[in-house]
């Protein structure tokens, strides 16, 4: 049956505080997860990263009832989607990630270093992970990326070229010191002298 | 099919700052959002396969050992893009209160009951027309903290992924007519009246089941639009 054409989008509500049993019940509803904070796939190449850091908002105050969802292209900087037409990837790794934050209001992902990628003309964009931001008190969900440190092409990536150079860093994940598989540090900050870069898309 | 997200379509949605709605005050950003060209990580989006939405997931009154308390209804329609094409296989998660207005939620502990045969959550896949369809309990309305007396009108919480990350969206479903809209700061922080009513179900006759349960139809427009409309000759 067609559809009448529509006056315009559907508006967007807040998550509001109960969302977990329905969207990350994480063992703790009787409900399954559609998705986690665990993006590894075993065939997927690349380097196995951990990102993860706290929501706070504008007092400062631990976010704890924050989801988070991230999507991202694989180790040679090719997504999971038809869309991209570029030969698509050769693993099962889908690049699509999702978490609620805990009683600290902190978050992780476990995941894999993306690669760049393209921007629409052609010119090479840093690794990066794009970020969605959900939560009560939130009436539509915000944007944001996170990049790497440690990265020379982030010196020369058409996104962060937006921003202006002192808010830079809250879009830069810090690599912590210690062995094993590295791990990057993204705090987010809703509000305030450190809000963290959101991006109008 | 190339589809273009202009960023006018977010005109419809509620300021990120309502102060009405108290918790926004300190959960919105205080600089502007930075403008920026969309690249491929905002027109992709994840594609997740039959596997993430089992049978009976659409049915919340099965997912007990017995049936739920409550009215029990159907809420159906389609995803659209806002050319008004439906949006095929996307994915449509769905929670919500129990009849008495009672999440499962351990935050939730206001006095009303749990229902033991009620979980309150649910998932969908559309088909090739991009139509849904959830059979479920109509939920009850529920008092919150934002202000004096202040009670939620009864709704369901949607979210909803399209064809790319930009064209992600989270909202809640209304139903017709219900008393508590002219109170409510998170429903009236859609300012545009027009937009607000495409958040309100309507009430269907024709796919309500005689004897079994009333029918609501909800359909839901997602950003996007083709990249070369047709000329107007």
């Amino acid at each position: 049956m067609p559809q009448a054409k529509p006056d315009g989008v559907t508006p967007s509500q807040t998550v509001g505080p109960y969302f977990a049993y329905g969207l990350t019940p994480g063992g703790k509803y009787e409900w399954n997860d559609a998705f986690t904070n665990n993006l590894v796939t075993p065939d997927a190449s690349g380097e196995r990263i951990r990102v993860e850091g706290t929501v706070f908002d504008g007092d400062g105050v631990p976010v704890v009832d924050c989801m988070l969802e991230i999507w991202q292209a694989d180790a040679q900087g090719r997504f999971s989607d038809p869309q991209d037409k570029r030969a698509l990837p050769n693993s099962s790794f889908k690049g699509f990630g999702r978490i609620g934050t805990d009683a600290k209001g902190a978050y992780a992902f476990d995941t894999i270093k993306p690669g760049s990628l393209p921007d629409p003309d052609g010119k090479p964009q840093a690794p990066h992970i794009v970020l969605a931001v959900f939560a009560r008190g939130m009436l539509l969900h915000l944007y944001s990326r996170i990049y790497f440190d440690g990265e020379a092409a982030n010196a020369a990536d058409p996104v962060l070229a937006l921003v202006p150079a002192e808010r830079r860093a809250t879009l830069i994940a810090t690599r912590q010191p210690g062995n094993g598989n590295a791990v990057y540090r993204f705090d987010i900050h809703l509000q305030g002298d450190k809000e963290t870069v959101f991006f109008d898309v | 099919m190339t589809l273009v997200y202009p960023v006018q379509s977010l005109a419809a949605h509620p300021p990120r700052l309502s102060p009405a709605y108290k918790s926004t005050v300190k959960r919105s950003p205080s600089k502007p959002l930075i403008p920026m060209r969309h690249t491929l990580s905002e027109l992709t989006g994840p594609v997740y396969g039959h596997e993430t939405v089992r049978e009976h997931d659409h049915d919340l009154t099965i997912q007990g050992k017995g049936e739920p308390i409550g009215e029990r209804i159907i809420v159906h329609g389609h995803v659209l893009d806002e050319d008004g094409r439906g949006v095929p296989n996307a994915l449509v998660e769905l929670w919500q209160a129990n009849a008495c207005g009672r999440y499962v939620h351990v935050v939730d502990q206001h006095p009303a009951p749990l229902d033991p045969n009620f979980t309150g959550a649910g998932r969908a896949q559309t088909d090739a027309e991009g139509y849904y369809r959830f059979v479920t309990i109509k939920p009850g309305a529920y008092p919150w903290g934002n202000h004096h007396n202040a009670w939620r009108p009864a709704h369901i919480h949607f979210s909803v992924f399209g064809h790319a990350f930009v064209s992600r969206l989270v909202t809640q479903m209304y139903f017709p007519g219900d008393p508590l809209f002219p109170f409510d700061p998170i429903f009236n922080s859609v300012t545009d009246e027009k937009a607000r009513n495409r958040m309100v179900s309507a009430f269907d006759l024709d796919n309500t089941k005689p004897d079994w349960a009333l029918c609501y139809r909800f359909n839901i427009v997602l950003r996007g639009r083709n990249a070369t409309p047709m000329e107007n000759k």
